[in-house]
């Protein structure tokens, strides 16, 4: 199997395998992905890019879908929690 | 800088099973070929990177069109607004204006998930969705999933599921035994499709398969904790970290209604109309694989070659691939058959329930509404980020608010939430002159 690569989630150091998505990230450190607007805690629903569900926070810009999104080592994600 | 414009004899949009083989064939004559996909990798669904497990051979004999010549390879690249001769599409390095002579779409499918009381859980992903996100590393070590739903994709996701450390607590089909008894004896015709059959038992030796049972219910408090399933022993609770749940799939016609393409009804849904040859309703558009309705990964080969042959100019090669078309569509129509689902599954959501996951828009908002236009205009429902792909798709399956009833089929360009600069870019770039 290939390596990991480190990057951080709401400040706090995660490791994932190469070639893993944002999303897996923030599902290693177990939080929600979102607050729907009527204050519901929401997680990734499609995995492929439709739902919109897994939207976050990367190195700064906002709103976007972390199933889409490889990870890189150093990659800052914060979740809209 | 990227050249914000590129010019392609046949540009194909979607790099899944009929992407990639449409890309080899168009470029097979000596087209000047571009292939695009959203993904930030090629392989479309079925040939998703894992993060664990290797590709198979057929996939990496596919993946040979992102290298051959004349074909320009753009991952990360979703297309996002349809003008005549040409997309607007937007990736990694901002607009490209890409021009084409022919358009392929193989923009495949996505799946069908429908409300039930506690979908909206974190814990609660649909059943392919599952799969894609154990792929990208989703971590399953240990956790207690159950899967359940519709049709064969069921299997598959079970599969991955378990290859990446999940402990299954079974696989719960919707369609009565009956009708999984009769698919099973007209298996056989397709050879191909018996040995994959054979070969994901293999691999989920042990998890057990229940035939005519439904989840009928989610519950936790912020995550999923327990799974309530309807079957033929009656109603049970179990404890669970993850459930799986997805009810087939539809295709994706998003960009065919962009470019204006016909469209006909499959089932409760829509695909992309085509002929003999793939042409669709719009001149020098063609269209190939799940956008044409759901058919698999072998008809998604198939129809990608005989497209790409098409809009590249050679009618013979892809005539001589109708009759494997035919046989794998036939196959199709077997799955319809036996995985039609149960009225059950319609009546599943209350009117409490939330339909509309972007908005949080109940069910109950929406009875006396005729289209999706007036569930927009009286509840914001298919405003909010999905672009009503998740609801609209519930809500065409429930029989509540149709969406072909409303003036523009309920969607509007752009395709995507694109980024504003994206747009900008594109209208104050002129599109003549530059070549890649
Ligand atoms: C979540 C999921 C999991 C699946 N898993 C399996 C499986 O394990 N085994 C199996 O046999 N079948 C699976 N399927 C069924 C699958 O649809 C087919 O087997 C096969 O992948 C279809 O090939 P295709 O080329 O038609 O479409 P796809 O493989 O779906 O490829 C379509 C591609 O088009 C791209 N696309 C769409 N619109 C745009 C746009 N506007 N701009 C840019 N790119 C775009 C998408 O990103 C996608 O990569 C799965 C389907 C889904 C939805
Ligand atoms: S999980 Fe649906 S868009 Fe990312």
């Amino acid at each position: 199997m290939s390596g990991t690569l480190r990057l951080e989630v709401n400040g706090q150091p995660v490791d994932v395998p190469d070639g893993a998505s944002a999303a897996a990230a923030v599902a290693v450190l177990g939080v929600p992905f979102r607050r729907s607007c009527g204050g519901q805690p929401r997680a990734p629903l499609c995995g492929m890019g439709v739902c919109f569900e897994c939207r976050v926070r990367i190195d700064g810009v906002a709103q976007l879908r972390a199933c889409m999104t490889p990870a890189r080592a150093g990659m800052r994600v914060s979740t809209d929690d | 800088m990227t050249e914000p414009v590129r010019r392609y004899d046949v540009l194909v949009v979607g790099a899944g099973p009929a992407g990639l083989a449409a890309a080899r064939a168009a470029a097979s004559h000596g087209a000047r070929v571009g292939l695009v996909d959203a993904q930030p990798r090629a392989g479309g669904q079925v040939w998703r990177h894992d993060v664990r497990r290797g590709m198979p051979a057929m996939a990496r004999r596919a993946f040979a069109a992102l290298a051959a010549p004349g074909v320009d390879w753009l991952p990360g690249t979703q297309a996002v607004l349809a003008q005549p001769g040409w997309l607007l599409a937007d990736g990694p390095r901002g607009a490209l204006q890409l021009h084409y002579r022919a358009l392929v779409l193989a923009t495949g499918a996505r799946e069908l998930l429908l409300p039930f009381p506690g979908w909206t859980l974190p814990g609660v992903t649909g059943a392919g969705g599952a799969q894609a996100l154990a792929k990208q590393g989703w971590p399953l070590r240990g956790k207690r999933v159950l899967v359940a739903g519709s049709g064969p994709l069921l299997l598959a996701a079970a599969a991955t599921l378990r290859a990446h450390g999940a402990q299954l607590l079974g696989i719960h089909e919707q369609a009565p035994l009956h009708a999984l008894r009769d698919f099973a004896l007209r298996l056989p015709r397709w050879p191909g499709k018996a040995l994959q059959a054979l070969a994901l038992r293999t691999r989920l030796a042990g998890v057990a398969y229940r035939a005519g049972s439904v989840v009928v219910a989610a519950h936790g408090d912020d995550v999923l904790r327990e799974v309530e399933i309807d079957g033929p022993r009656g109603r049970a609770r179990l404890a669970c970290d993850q459930l799986a749940v997805g009810y087939g799939l539809v295709p994706d016609t998003g960009l065919a209604e962009l470019l204006g393409c016909r469209l006909e009804a499959a089932g409760r849904h829509r695909r992309v109309a085509a002929d003999a040859l793939l042409r669709t309703s719009v001149d020098g558009v063609f269209a190939a694989g799940e956008a044409l309705g759901i058919g698999g990964r072998d008809c998604a080969r198939i129809e990608g070659a005989m497209a790409g042959h098409v809009a590249a100019g050679a009618e013979a090669p892809a005539r001589a691939l109708s009759a494997r078309r035919r046989h794998a569509r036939a196959f199709a129509g077997l799955l319809h058959e036996t995985f039609a689902l149960d009225p059950r599954i319609h009546a599943l959501a209350r009117p409490g329930t939330l339909v509309c996951r972007c908005e949080d828009v109940p069910l109950g908002a929406l009875a006396d509404l005729p289209d999706a236009r007036d569930a927009k205009l009286a509840s914001r429902c298919g405003m909010g980020a999905c672009q009503g792909r998740i609801c609209g798709t519930a809500l065409a399956e429930l029989g509540v608010c149709r969406p072909e009833a409303s003036s523009d089929g309920g969607r509007r360009p752009p395709l995507f939430p694109v980024r504003l600069a994206a747009l900008a870019e594109s209208f104050t770039h002129d599109p003549q002159e530059k070549r890649p």
